[in-house]
C-alpha cells in the first residue's frame, strides 16, 4: 500500500479551504447586479388563497416584483414531480398530486410557499413581505398520519381519496399467515419511526441567473445531484431545455438526503431571473428550512416476528403508515417502499416476510429521503423485534441473533433482495469483544451501586447500498438510470482531472477519489483533481445519495481508467518501438516485457498529445478516456453496533456511557474518512433515539421549528466512539467497496432503545427517549403513540 | 445610516451602514469575509462565531454597529496571509474534524477561545461540555474534540498539531 493509495488515511486534499474559510458555498457567491428573493409562507396548514393584494408591495423602496402562483401559471412553469411509480397492490398508479412552485388555490402546509418578493436587498424584499396581503380560509387539517387516513379526516388533494396515496404491498401474505400458524412464539410491537429534520448546518441556497443574450439560465444551488436538477427542471417544470440550463452545486456544507430533491425555492429563482432581469439570490434561514425542507422517516408500524421452538424465525409481517407530508416530494415514495420493506429480513434467514404500507398525504412538509431512507426504519423493526423476542423468551439476544444469522452466499430474501457476501458471526463476535459483553453484568452492578440502570443494546444491522442496477430499479419504478458517469482526462504534463457525477458534500471525495487514481496510475496525489458539480463540466451524473459514490462513483472511474491504460499503451507502444501486448505499466511507469526499456507516465502522455511517434490515421491523438458504469446488484454493508447506557432513576435522563461499532464496508479506501462517516451517522442515529423528532399540533403547526425548540445532537449528547471494521469483499463492483455513508444512522436507533428498555425493564418507550418519556416510563404511566 | 470604524483582521475598517446590520451581514456581504457562515437565526449552531477583541461572539447575534471601535478576528484573519496555518487549524486538518466544512470556521473560532478560558490541557468532558454553543451535524463531534485537545496543546509552544497528537 501506498502512503496515498486505497487502504490509507490520507488527510483531506478539501481541507485547507474550508479550515481557512475560504470555502465557496452557494451563499459565498454573488451575481453582478444580483438582486434578493424573499418567500411569503403559509401561516395555517390548510388555507383556501382568496385573494393576493401585492399592489402597496409592490410600491415598496427597492421592489421588483412580488409573484405568485397566477403568474408562474400564466408563464406556463410546470409542477415538480415525484420520480419514482407505485403502485397499490390493485394495480393502480400512486396519487400524485400536483406540487407547483407556488401554491395554485390553496396552501397544503404551514410553510408552503404563496409568493415571492423580488428586491434590490434582502431587507427591502423582506419588509416588502410583510405588506402583503393574503385572504385565507382556513380548512381544518390533519398532521397525524394515521388520523388522516380515517373517514372524515379532512381532504388534502381531490386525487387521493382518504388522503391515501397508495397501498403497497411486498410479500406472500399467505406463505406468512401460514407461518405464523406453526410459529411456538409471536411478538408484536407497535413502532414509531419519529419524524425527523435534517438539518444540514448549510441552509439551502439558490442563485438564478437568466442571461437573456444567449437565452441561456444558470443555477447555483445547494443539491446533491445537479445533473438530476437539470433534468426535471428541463423536462418537467419546463423552464429550459437541458442544453439551455447549466445547473453549478459548489461547495455545498452537508445534505444527508435533504438536497437531492428538486425544490420549488430553485424553480423560482431561475423563473423570477428572467420575470426581473437580474440574478436572483435566495438564501434559506434555519426556521424557514424547518417548514420547507423535506423532512424524513415519519412512519407508525405494526409488526410482529414468528419464532419456533428452537427460537429459529419463522415469519415477519408489518404493517406501515408512511406520511409523506403535504405533497409527494422527488423521491418520496420509492422510501417507505423499495427501500424499507426489502431490508425487513435483516441479517437473518427469514423463511416468509409480508409488508404491507399505506403512504398518505398530511398537511405538514413533504417527506424524503434522510441518511438511511427506509433502510432505518426497517432496522429499527427487525432488531427491536428480535431483541424482544430474546427477552420475552428468556434467551441471550446476541446469541438469539446468531441463531438466525444468513450463514451462505449469496443468500436470496424473499423480499427481492439477494445478498451477495457478508459475514455477520464475524462482526458480532468482534463488536461483543470489544465492547466487553461478558463484563456487562459486573458494570451492571456498579451502576446500581450508584443508584443507576444499566442497559445494554445490540443491532445488527444490513443495508442496501450502491443504488443500483438501473434495469432492476427501472422495474421497480424508477424514474431514472442509477449508473454513475466518469471521465479521466489526463493532461499533456501527465496531472490529471477527473470528471464524476458524483457529488461530494462533505465526504471527501476530493481525497478518496485522488487515492484510487493516484495508485492506479502511480502518480501523486497533488497532481490528480476531482472535477464535480457543474453540469457544463461534467456531462452527465447521478449524483451522491444511498452511500453510492464509492461502490458506483469510483467503479465508473476504474473502467474510465482501464480505457485510459488501454490507450496509453498503445502510445507508449509507439515510443518504445515495442509491440503493444509487449507494454506493461506499473507503479507509473511503461516497460517493454522482458527488456530495461521503458517510459515515464508523463513521457508516454505528452506523447499522446505531441503525437510524433504514431500517425494520426492509425491512433488518435489525446487522452481522454469516459465511462459509464451501471451496478450489477446492489451492495450490502452490515455489522453490528453496540450501545451501553446509564439511565438516571430520578430524571429519567440517558447517558450513552459505551458505544462499539464494528462494520463490513468491504474494501475500504480510506479509514480515516470512513471512520468519520461512521461517527456522523451514529450521531444522527442517536439524536433520532434520545431527542430529536418533529413535534405537529392537531392543527398541523409545527411546534418545534427551529434549534431553540428542536433537540440536535450536541457534543455532550455522544460519548467517545469506538469503531472498527470487519471485511468481506463486495464481489459486485471491481473495487470491492460497499459504502459507509448510512451505517451509523441505520445502526443506532434500535441499539439505543434496546439499550434504554434493557436498563428499565419494559418496552413501552417511544422515540425520543427524552428524560420526560424515560421517567413516564420507569412510572408505568407512559403511552405508547399509536399502540393498537 | 451609522458610520462605523472598527479593525477587522488587523486592517482599519469605516463604512456607512443601515443600523439594523448584523456583524456577519457585514463581514460576509461588506467586506466580502464568506468564512464566517450563518447557519441558524437563534444563536444556536455557532457557524458564524468570530473574536471580538478576542472573545468569541456569535457575529450572528451582533449588531455591526456594537463592533464600532473595536477588534474583529475572523477564520481568514486566524493565520497571517501566506503564513503557516494556526495549530487549531492544523489539529482539525490532521484530526478529520470536519467533513462538509460548514460549522467548521465557527468550530475553530470557539476552540480558540476555549483554549483562552481554559488553558491548554483539555479533557474530553470539558471539550463537550464547551461546545454546547456549536452544532456540527456530519462528525458527531468524535474528530472535533481530538482535534482541539490536540490543537490547544500544540497552541502552547511551536509544536504542531501533528506532533502533539503522537
Amino acid at each position: 500500500m501506498s502512503a496515498t493509495g486505497i487502504g490509507a488515511s490520507v488527510r483531506r486534499k478539501e481541507d485547507r479551504r474550508f479550515i481557512t474559510g475560504a470555502g465557496h458555498y452557494t451563499d459565498d457567491i454573488n451575481r453582478p447586479g444580483q438582486v434578493f428573493a424573499y418567500f411569503i409562507r403559509s401561516p395555517h396548514a390548510h388555507a383556501a388563497i382568496k385573494s393576493i393584494d401585492s399592489k402597496s408591495a409592490a410600491a415598496m423602496p427597492g421592489v421588483l416584483a412580488v409573484l405568485t402562483g397566477t403568474e408562474l401559471a400564466a408563464d406556463k412553469i410546470g409542477n415538480l414531480i415525484c420520480g419514482w411509480m407505485i403502485h397499490s397492490k390493485d394495480g393502480t398508479p400512486m396519487k400524485m398530486a400536483a406540487h407547483p412552485a407556488l401554491a395554485s388555490g390553496k396552501a397544503c402546509h404551514v410553510g408552503d410557499a404563496i409568493a415571492v418578493v423580488v428586491a434590490e436587498t434582502l431587507a427591502q424584499a423582506r419588509d416588502a413581505a410583510e405588506k402583503v396581503k393574503v385572504d385565507y380560509t382556513v380548512l381544518a387539517a390533519v398532521a397525524d398520519p394515521v388520523a388522516a387516513q380515517k373517514p372524515g379526516a379532512p381532504q388534502i388533494h381531490d386525487v387521493a381519496a382518504n388522503n391515501t396515496i397508495y397501498q403497497w404491498h411486498l410479500g406472500d401474505a399467505k406463505a406468512v399467515d401460514a407461518a405464523f400458524k406453526t410459529a411456538k412464539h409471536v411478538t408484536k410491537l407497535d413502532i414509531v419511526n419519529n419524524r425527523l429534520v435534517p438539518n444540514a448546518i448549510e441552509p439551502r441556497a439558490a442563485i438564478g441567473d437568466y442571461d437573456s443574450g444567449t437565452g441561456t439560465f444558470t443555477l447555483w444551488n445547494t443539491t446533491q445531484n445537479p445533473h438530476v436538477a437539470r433534468l426535471v427542471i428541463a423536462a418537467f417544470v419546463g423552464m429550459a431545455p437541458e442544453h439551455k440550463l447549466r445547473v453549478i452545486a459548489p461547495d455545498v456544507g452537508g445534505g444527508f438526503g435533504s438536497k437531492i430533491f428538486i425544490y420549488p425555492e430553485e424553480v423560482v429563482a431561475l423563473w423570477a431571473s428572467k420575470r426581473v432581469g437580474r440574478p436572483v439570490k435566495w438564501v434559506c434561514d434555519r426556521s424557514e428550512a424547518f417548514l420547507s425542507d423535506a423532512h424524513g422517516r415519519d412512519h407508525v408500524t405494526h409488526a410482529e416476528m414468528a419464532f419456533d421452538a428452537g427460537g429459529k424465525i419463522v415469519g415477519l409481517r408489518a404493517k406501515t403508515i408512511a406520511n409523506l407530508g403535504a405533497y409527494m416530494s422527488t423521491f418520496s415514495s420509492s422510501i417507505p417502499t423499495y427501500l424499507y420493506a426489502t431490508l425487513l429480513s435483516g441479517q437473518y434467514e427469514i423463511p416468509q416476510i409480508y409488508c404491507e404500507v399505506d403512504a398518505v398525504y398530511t398537511n405538514t412538509v413533504p417527506v424524503d429521503a434522510y441518511r438511511g431512507a427506509g433502510r432505518p426504519e426497517a432496522t429499527f423493526v427487525v432488531e427491536r423485534l428480535v431483541e424482544v423476542g430474546a427477552r420475552e423468551m428468556g434467551q441471550d439476544p446476541a446469541e438469539l441473533r446468531r441463531k438466525n444469522f444468513v450463514q451462505k452466499f449469496p443468500h436470496q430474501t424473499p423480499v427481492i433482495l439477494m445478498y451477495d457476501a457478508g459475514d455477520y458471526n464475524a462482526s458480532l463476535k468482534k463488536a461483543m469483544e470489544l465492547a466487553d459483553y461478558k463484563g456487562f453484568a459486573k458494570r451492571k452492578r456498579e451502576s446500581a451501586r450508584h443508584g443507576k440502570l444499566r442497559g445494554i443494546g445490540i443491532s445488527t444491522y444490513i443495508e442496501a447500498c450502491g443504488l443500483a442496477p438501473s434495469q432492476a430499479a427501472g422495474s421497480l419504478g424508477a424514474g431514472v438510470g442509477l449508473w454513475e458517469s466518469a471521465e479521466v482526462r489526463v493532461n499533456p504534463t501527465g496531472s490529471v482531472e477527473i470528471l464524476t457525477g458524483s457529488h461530494s458534500h462533505g465526504q471527501g471525495h476530493e481525497t478518496t477519489f485522488a487515492q484510487l487514481v493516484s495508485e492506479r496510475l502511480g502518480i501523486p496525489i497533488e497532481n490528480v483533481s476531482i472535477v464535480h458539480g457543474d453540469t457544463d463540466k461534467v456531462q452527465f451524473g447521478m449524483g451522491t445519495y444511498g452511500s453510492r459514490s464509492g461502490a458506483v462513483g469510483m467503479s465508473a472511474i476504474v473502467k474510465a481508467l482501464d480505457k485510459v491504460e488501454a490507450k496509453a499503451k498503445k502510445v507508449a507502444a509507439h515510443l518504445l518501438e515495442a509491440a503493444e501486448a509487449d507494454i506493461e505499466f506499473k507503479d507509473g511507469k511503461f516497460s517493454v516485457a522482458g527488456t530495461d526499456k521503458s517510459a515515464a507516465w508523463a513521457d508516454v502522455t505528452l506523447n499522446a498529445y505531441v503525437a510524433h511517434k504514431f500517425s494520426g490515421q492509425e491512433l488518435e491523438p489525446g487522452l481522454k478516456e469516459g465511462a459509464f458504469y451501471d451496478p450489477t446488484n446492489f451492495t450490502f454493508p452490515a455489522g453490528c453496533h453496540i450501545c451501553e447506557v446509564e439511565v438516571d432513576t430520578e430524571t429519567g435522563s440517558t447517558e450513552i456511557v459505551a458505544w462499539t461499532a464494528v462494520d463490513d464496508f468491504g474494501v475500504v479506501i480510506n479509514p480515516m474518512i470512513v471512520e468519520g462517516q461512521v461517527h456522523g451517522g451514529i450521531a444522527q442515529g442517536v439524536g433520532q433515539a434520545l431527542c430529536e423528532g418533529a413535534v405537529y399540533s392537531k392543527d398541523g403547526q409545527l411546534m418545534n421549528g427551529s434549534f431553540m425548540d428542536y433537540s440536535m445532537p450536541r457534543a455532550n449528547l455522544l460519548p467517545t466512539l469506538k469503531v472498527a471494521t470487519t471485511m468481506t469483499k463486495c464481489p459486485s463492483n471491481p473495487l470491492g467497496i460497499k459504502g459507509c455513508g448510512e451505517a451509523g444512522a441505520i445502526a443506532a436507533p434500535a441499539a439505543v432503545i434496546n439499550a434504554i428498555t434493557d436498563a428499565i425493564g419494559t418496552e413501552q418507550l417511544a422515540m425520543p427517549a427524552t428524560p420526560s418519556a424515560v421517567w413516564s416510563s420507569l412510572q408505568k404511566s407512559y403511552k405508547l403513540p399509536h399502540a393498537a | 445610516m451609522a458610520k462605523i470604524s472598527l479593525i477587522v483582521n488587523g486592517n482599519p475598517v469605516n463604512a456607512n451602514i443601515d443600523p439594523r446590520t448584523l456583524l456577519v451581514q457585514f463581514l460576509r456581504e461588506n467586506l466580502r469575509l464568506t468564512g464566517t457562515h450563518v447557519g441558524c437565526d437563534t444563536s444556536q449552531c455557532g457557524a458564524c462565531v468570530v473574536h471580538l477583541d478576542g472573545k468569541a461572539v456569535k457575529s450572528c447575534t451582533t449588531l455591526a454597529v456594537m463592533a464600532d471601535g473595536h477588534e474583529v478576528k475572523t477564520i481568514e484573519g486566524l493565520a497571517a496571509d501566506g503564513g503557516p496555518l494556526h495549530p487549531m487549524q492544523e489539529a482539525f486538518r490532521e484530526h478529520h474534524g470536519l467533513q462538509c466544512g460548514f460549522c467548521t470556521p465557527g468550530m475553530i473560532m470557539t476552540a480558540v477561545d476555549i483554549v483562552r478560558r481554559k488553558g491548554n490541557e483539555l479533557d474530553d468532558h470539558t471539550i463537550r461540555e464547551e461546545l454546547e454553543g456549536n452544532i456540527c451535524r456530519c462528525t458527531g463531534y468524535h474528530n472535533i474534540v481530538k482535534a482541539i485537545a490536540a490543537g490547544a496543546r500544540a497552541m502552547r509552544g511551536g509544536a504542531s498539531a501533528s506532533q502533539a497528537a503522537e
